[in-house]
């Protein structure tokens, strides 16, 4: 699956997807692969302060817990509610199923993820191809 | 990719790779955990039938006029009930009364038994067995690497494995077995066992990797019109925690007796001493194990892990989960726990601790699932 150019990635897999000082956040594809079916996400909450490279919260699969990653620092603005019933939906589409918004609190912080070519590459040679 | 040198292969591990299968370590073994997905193959077993490659498994065969006396002192069930093709769920048990490993025991005949035995465990249980067996007139060989052993498992299992073999599999109870053509190879040993908890066979064939690629690939095409899928150890987790049957290094292990583990139905006292039995005894006569294992369902949000604390209510550590995971059949989370016996009770509240929070569970009833009983007339 192609890693959407305009995202910007870090090497825990969460994804960015930044338009101007706000900012959708999910895990990537090479993620949701390695995890397999996914069963559980621990969602933050609204209003909830994030911090780049901190905990916000997990995801599930059936047979792992993996940590999520901030990958920016932020206050939370919206969280997806649908993946509490449907978490599976990050399995379908990874790229698509975010998992929260936040407002930037230091946009600059961005500069230092990954492309997506530099993603591409850090998670093939992850994954021993 | 292929597998790190320093990791054993069993002779389907090209074919796994080629399947596209998330190859893991498990004991030692490159072995695949999932292909399609581990809901998928869990469902198809307990809906359909899945195939699994379970190689690693070890065979320890014990042949002379001595064996069943060798048996019967190294395992703790009672091997003098079985009939010849008949099997029994059993272990080796160290003088403590703690687990070597879990066995499966199969009588071939009167001086001739096999034991199935678990991948990473297999070294250990042979000399074991061997050091133990010593003083009986039996012969101890190891015979893991002659065969490649498949698991057929599932309600559609009979009818697909039949469309392979000459063996009449209807007359083949459960926990049974029988020698038949299989693929067209004479004298394979089919037996009706499985770790899945579901009905199954699991077959015993040279292991060449061209055999063993070639049945595995009839047994595809034969189950194909019921779905069959090729399932990963993940599924095969799963399966067997929903059935809430052991796994060493989990629920048994060196430091669990069989009473804590809750084994008591395979274990013989009344057969008289073998290896093990007198700590038994003195268990038994101080009134009992002080932890037992036990069947939990979380009840509030959160997915109970491997080696997470148990807390009482009022928030005190009192066991440990020994095998935690989503139920993908029973759509639930579940668990299996030691903790003491006064809250081994059905019903009883316990919390589980997820990531530092105290996540409510109850004491349930084990097996969490039992597979629906036989249908007399079903549909072929």
């Amino acid at each position: 699956m192609a890693y959407p150019a305009n995202y910007r990635y870090t090497r825990e897999h969460e994804w960015i997807d930044v338009s101007g000082s706000s900012a959708a956040v999910g895990i990537t594809d090479h993620a949701q692969d390695s995890l397999g079916d996914i069963v559980f996400v621990e969602l933050p909450k609204v209003g909830d302060r994030v911090e780049k490279g901190k905990v916000f919260g997990s995801v599930e699969s059936v047979k792992a817990v993996s940590d999520l990653y901030a990958p920016a620092s932020g206050t939370v603005t919206a969280i997806n509610e649908d993946l509490t019933t449907a978490p599976e939906k990050i399995n379908a589409d990874a790229h698509a199923a975010w998992i929260m918004k936040i407002e930037l609190s230091n946009p600059s912080e961005i500069d230092s993820l990954l492309t997506a070519a530099d993603y591409e590459a850090y998670a093939r040679e992850e994954a021993g191809h | 990719m292929s597998a790190p040198a320093t990791l054993r292969k069993t002779p389907l591990n090209a074919l796994h790779r080629r399947l596209g299968a998330k190859m893991v370590d498990f004991g030692g073994w490159d072995m695949p955990v999932e292909y399609s997905g581990l809901i998928a193959e869990h469902m198809a077993v307990r809906t359909g039938v899945g195939l699994f490659d379970v190689s690693h498994m070890g065979d320890i065969q014990l042949r002379g006029r001595g064996t069943l006396d060798a048996v019967q002192h190294v395992s703790m069930n009672d091997a003098s009930r079985l009939q010849t093709g008949q099997a029994q769920y059993s272990a080796l048990l160290y003088p403590q009364g703690t687990f070597v490993d879990d066995v499966i025991v199969h009588k071939f005949s009167d001086n001739d038994y096999l034991l199935v035995i678990n991948a990473g465990t297999r070294e250990k249980d042979y000399s074991w067995v061997r050091s133990q067996a010593g003083r009986f007139d039996c012969h101890v060989s190891d015979y893991s690497d002659y065969y490649t052993q498949l698991a057929i498992q599932g309600p559609r299992a009979e009818q697909t494995l039949q469309r392979l073999t000459n063996a009449d599999l209807s007359q083949v109870k459960f926990y049974w077995f029988t020698w038949g053509t299989v693929c067209g190879l004479p004298n394979t040993l089919i037996a009706r066992t499985g770790y899945t908890g579901e009905d199954g066979f699991e077959i015993y064939v040279p292991s060449s990797e061209a055999t063993s690629e070639r049945v595995w690939k009839e047994v595809m095409e034969a189950g194909r019109e019921f779905g069959i899928v090729p399932c990963g150890l993940g599924a095969r987790n799963t399966l067997r925690l929903e059935s809430a049957l052991s796994l060493y290094g989990h629920e048994i292990s060196d430091s669990i007796n069989v009473w804590e583990a809750g084994l008591d139905r395979f274990c013989k006292l009344e057969k008289g001493p073998f290896i093990g039995s007198e700590a038994l005894q003195s268990v038994q006569a101080a009134g009992g194990p002080e932890r037992r294992l036990v069947g939990l369902e979380v009840i509030e949000r959160g997915i109970a892990r491997d080696g997470y604390r148990v807390l009482d209510l009022a928030g005190n550590a009192i066991g440990n989960v020994t095998s935690g995971s989503p139920a993908p059949f029973l759509k639930k989370n579940i668990a299996l726990a030691y903790v003491p016996r006064a809250l081994a009770e059905p019903g009883m509240e316990v919390a589980v601790e997820i990531r530092g929070c105290p996540v409510k569970a109850k004491v349930v009833p084990i097996p969490f699932y039992r597979k629906p009983k036989k249908v007399a007339a079903s549909a072929v």
